[in-house]
């Protein structure tokens, strides 16, 4: 009984891992068709974010709220991620719809100057130049677009765009000089210390379960529901199914697709942000943390098939149920008698890294029987 | 696209007397290092031709050639570890020691024979391209999803070669420059002269054998899967078929690849296996120009060499430039280099200044979206 519970909460936690950064990445390429191979560095942002705010949070003001800045961390991280994430598809990803061996290739080059960013500019500055391009993103957005036209249009834009520039260079410039005196250290690779309520266990059945791990559980919990809500309850979500299943015919009933991709790619984006808080809470985080997450999440929504949530969820988990029984060699302690080879080949398969060998074998194999995932697409769209 | 595939003569003409000048010269020119280098580079230049005939040809965007480059690179490693082990204890490869194997693993054996070697370096990583390409072309699984479970295969193959310390010595790899053949040292300057022009020739060999295979029906058919595989099924054509064989052909070519790599650099290990250095084979293929075949050889050879240059001079930059490169290639000159010369770049270029009075006319097949789609 105690070892089914523990290795059941084992694949639960390392699935709510994979499904929590994999759920973005089905969101992008799930509902627009892009390959997004920078996914993995925009989860390096959230988790850098984390730690910025966590650093932000020890100053004296802040001080009494330290033990919730975890809260803040998920919501500045979504934010963060989000508006990188969209940024990325202004530039160079809307240029490359349809074609998306290409978008492929542009994104590995985004993340490539991502950790390479990170890895030659000091924390400070980097966090500094995201809150410039912030402070100065934000005036694009919100002064309504009618100031911008007339005949002193062009003079307003210009002003409001230098005013903003300005404010984010010193905001950014404050934001940096403050974290550089906090973080001291040239920040490559670095620790997120859970505040003292997330140390530790819960004791239960007379097993302890890490809290951090219970706390992943439930942030992935909570990002899965958000996003079948909004995507199925919302006037947004309808908006973005409809341009999902048929483009042309949306745009000619009035859905902005324009607006739709934004949106699409930015949550995809923002919950890659929030992958990233899962992540830092387990490992430290460095330029390479997203790159170790990247080809899991792709496993996860080819298993789970394109486009659906479910999917990606009975995916995740199960992905995350083998990788427990295979990597922890729990196929032995569960039958113990096995005979010889059998035993010996199990043995073979019991580290994390032949657990992987084994996975892959496994998902190959069932492509094999239902080439599109677990839930396939079904329509005339599909098959071209 | 007819371009793509019947180079026009004169720019390539000339492009033929630089290369056959720079490979003749080199020896004599360039320091020992910088002969090593270039020799390595042109290795490099036979794994992209291979992703050019899979990717430029017939729209298959592997991003798992290093599979196939390591196999190659192991074989010849393995060959020359029991080449020159006679003297350690039990007649094996002295890491064995360390691990306290006394006996050979079976998949060792074979490999006593030069002969076989000579054929697994290509004929292995071609067997296991086949295998792994059937399975995924059977069920039509093509565009990204080929390019992620590529991916992931190579994945698969880094952590099994790399956690595997008993069989093929793990992360450390096999050292081949203080190995023997021929009862000289692999690391020696007189037999890294000859790799270097035994590497010149294969790839005017591997050049000519592309050449071959995408000239005629058989390149046809690739190209019409390329760009519209469904009616290539529709026309009573096996797309399956093509496609194993063309991944087979670029998985054999990457094998050879990787072998003359392995030898001139003196190590195979896993790293060959990593996912950057897979999505690099790419982008120099993209630089170069793909469907030039050329463009893969100069686009290999130019980048690494710049890239050694610039990582010299300023290390952090060279990341910066290579994913630069990527996004420049895709967005603004998605022929390459030499498909933009060959194509009507430089007409365009002229119109645009106005020197010339030619200009592009509509329907690019380009434009077209719906025939770009996966």
């Amino acid at each position: 009984m105690e070892l089914i519970l523990e290795s059941l909460f084992n694949s639960v936690a390392i699935g709510s891992v994979l499904l929590v950064a994999a759920l973005g990445l089905a969101i992008v390429f799930g509902l627009m068709g892009v390959i997004n191979l920078a996914h993995g560095e925009l989860m390096m942002v959230g988790a850098y974010s984390t730690y910025v705010i966590q650093l932000i949070f020890k100053l004296p003001i802040l001080k009494p709220f330290y033990d919730i800045y975890i809260l803040v961390a998920i919501a500045v991280a979504f934010i963060v991620s989000g508006v990188v994430g969209i940024l990325l598809e202004q530039t160079v990803i809307r240029r490359l719809y349809g074609s998306p061996l290409e978008t492929l290739l542009a994104t590995w080059g985004v993340s490539l100057i991502l950790q390479q960013f990170v890895r030659s500019v000091p924390l400070a500055y980097a966090t500094g130049c995201v809150v410039t391009v912030f402070i100065s993103l934000i005036f694009g957005t919100f002064v309504p677009k009618h100031l911008f036209q007339g005949s002193k249009g062009k003079l307003i834009k210009a002003g409001a765009l230098s005013t903003s520039a300005i404010a984010g260079v010193l905001t950014g410039g404050l934001l940096g000089s403050l974290v550089s005196k906090l973080s001291r250290a040239s920040a490559r690779n670095v620790d997120v210390t859970a505040p003292a309520w997330m140390r530790g266990g819960v004791d239960l059945f007379g097993m302890t379960f890490p809290k951090t791990r219970l706390l992943i559980i439930v942030i992935t919990l909570v990002s899965v529901v958000a996003v079948s809500f909004f995507l199925n309850k919302s006037v947004w979500g309808v908006r973005i199914r409809a341009v999902t299943q048929n483009r042309d015919m949306s745009e000619c009933l009035g859905i902005s697709t324009e607006n739709v991709d934004i949106l699409t790619f930015g949550i995809g984006s923002g919950l890659a942000g929030v992958a990233g808080v899962a992540v830092s809470l387990l490992g430290s985080v460095g330029p390479n943390v997203g790159g170790n997450y990247i080809v899991g999440c792709f496993m996860v929504v080819v298993l789970g098939g394109v486009g659906n949530l479910l999917g990606t969820v009975i995916a995740a988990f199960s992905i995350g149920l083998m990788t427990d029984l295979i990597g922890a060699g729990r196929l032995l302690t569960i039958w113990p008698s096995m005979p010889q080879p059998l035993a010996s080949t199990v043995d073979f398969f019991s580290t994390t890294s032949m657990a992987r060998v084994m996975i892959f074998a496994l998902i190959v194999a069932f492509l094999q029987y239902r080439p599109a995932g677990l839930f396939p697409q079904k329509g005339r769209m599909v098959e071209s | 696209m007819n371009n793509f595939h019947t180079s026009k003569g004169r720019p390539s003409w000339i492009l033929w007397i630089v290369i056959i000048a720079v490979i003749v010269s080199a020896p004599t020119i360039l320091p020992v290092f910088r002969l090593n280098l270039l020799g390595r580079y042109l290795s490099l230049a036979i794994v992209a031709l291979g992703v050019d005939l899979i990717w430029g040809f017939t729209g298959l965007l592997s991003l798992g050639q290093g599979i196939f480059f390591a196999l190659g690179g192991y074989c010849a490693a393995m060959y020359l570890q029991l080449n020159s082990s006679g003297d350690f204890p039990n007649g094996i490869p002295e890491f064995f020691g360390l691990y306290g194997i006394k006996k050979l693993p079976f998949f060792w054996e074979p490999f006593h024979s030069s002969l076989f070697t000579v054929v697994a370096i290509w004929l292995i990583p071609a067997a296991v391209a086949a295998l792994l390409g059937f399975l995924v072309f059977r069920n039509r699984i093509k565009g990204v999803y080929f390019s992620i479970l590529t991916q992931a295969a190579l994945l698969v193959f880094f952590n099994f070669f790399n956690g595997q310390q008993k069989l093929i010595n793990g992360t450390n790899g096999l050292k081949t420059d203080v190995t023997l053949i021929f009862g000289q040292l692999v690391g020696s300057e007189s037999i890294q002269r000859w790799l270097f022009w035994l590497t010149a020739l294969l790839v005017i060999a591997a050049w000519s054998f592309s050449k071959w295979v995408v000239r005629g029906r058989f390149g046809n058919v690739l190209i019409g899967i390329r760009d519209d595989e469904p009616r290539v099924r529709f026309t009573g054509y096996n797309p399956t078929l093509f496609k194993t064989i063309i991944f087979a052909i670029a998985g054999g070519l990457a094998g050879i690849s990787g072998a003359l790599y392995t030898v001139q650099s003196g190590i195979v290990s896993p790293q060959f296996m990593t996912v950057p250095f897979s999505i690099e084979m790419v982008i120099w293929v993209a630089v170069g120009g793909r469907g030039t075949l050329l463009g893969a050889i100069l686009g290999a050879v130019i980048i690494n060499y710049a890239k050694s240059l610039i990582s010299e001079a300023l290390p952090a930059s060279w990341m910066f430039i290579q994913g630069g490169l990527f996004i420049l290639v895709v967005t603004a000159l998605p022929e390459g280099v030499l498909g933009w010369i060959q194509g009507s770049g430089p007409r365009n270029l002229l119109s645009r200044l106005g020197i010339s009075r030619y200009s592009a006319t509509y329907p690019k097949l380009e434009m077209n979206h719906n025939q770009e789609r996966d």
